[in-house]
């Protein structure tokens, strides 16, 4: 742990930040923005586990290697979900979520 | 004040900052150059806190990565001098409304939240530990996990391909 920050500064900061993810995930209407909101929410999980890994369990590695795993899931979701948007857009053209209201035609 | 809480704080209010452009940010390649001093602010807690191999493939993976894959669709799909519409007001509200009782409730919840010191003393994680714990089968293995996500990232590089691949036949036709 760090001498002279107590743990409640790093979960506000992660905390914010998932916030700051929700609600951009809510307001914008381009898939590229909402999926870059997603990335937001996803980092600020990671940093709750690791400091939680540091500060409360500082002999044991679980926290870790759970930031380690959801970092890897997080790159195969970015890779499907921008293949879609790539399909998506040369479908429709654009990728505003509020025009694209048919899966097939 | 130690060096290392100067850090901390000026790296939280950097992160804080960025993550806020990155979802207000009208012109969507600054979105994304915003979301990676995001991801290097978070490598840079990483430090502090001494992992610096969750550190290293922080930078590499997300900061490397995945920004680059998001920057690349974006010179795909979209114009860069195109800006968005500012969102509707109704949409600041809900968005902003939940963003601020979520948060409120949670900060309640931490705060009143006693938890519990480690009685035992972190060091610093060698190399070596992280890596016999990822192979190990025994106790406090990852070695499940680590063969599943190796599954997992071939089946989405395989999906990806699918789907992004073109359809000449349907394409040149129409």
């Amino acid at each position: 742990m760090i001498q002279g920050i107590p743990i409640y500064h790093f979960l506000v900061v992660s905390t914010l930040m998932f916030f700051i993810g929700i609600c951009g995930f809510i307001i914008r209407h381009n898939l590229i923005t909402m999926l870059m909101s997603v990335e937001l929410i996803l980092n600020s999980v990671n940093i709750n586990f690791v400091v939680f890994n540091r500060y409360l369990f500082p002999d044991q590695l679980q926290g870790h290697f759970f930031t380690l795993f959801i970092v890897g899931i997080a790159a195969a979701e970015v890779s499907v979900a921008i293949a879609l948007i790539i399909n998506i857009y040369r479908r429709f053209n654009h990728i505003e979520v509020e025009k694209v209201s048919q899966l097939r035609f | 004040m130690s060096l290392n809480v100067v850090m901390f704080y000026l790296l939280s209010a950097t992160i804080l900052l960025f993550a806020l452009l990155t979802v207000t940010s009208r012109r969507i390649l600054r979105a994304a150059v915003y979301l990676l001093f995001v991801l290097i602010g978070t490598a840079g807690l990483y430090f502090l806190l001494d992992y610096q191999f969750l550190a290293a493939v922080q930078l590499a993976i997300y900061a490397g990565g995945i920004v680059i894959l998001i920057i690349f669709s974006i010179l795909l799909t979209s114009h860069i001098s195109h800006r968005f519409k500012r969102p509707t007001l109704p949409q600041v509200l809900m968005g902003g409304s939940v963003a601020l009782a979520g948060s409120a409730l949670v900060l309640y919840v931490l705060m009143n939240h006693s938890f519990l010191p480690a009685e035992v003393k972190g060091e610093v994680t060698s190399m070596t530990e992280i890596g016999t714990q990822l192979m190990s089968t025994g106790k406090n293995g990852f070695v499940l996990p680590f063969e599943l996500i190796s599954i997992l990232l071939l089946a989405a590089m395989v999906v990806a391909i699918i789907i992004a691949k073109k359809e000449n036949q349907n394409i040149g036709k129409s």
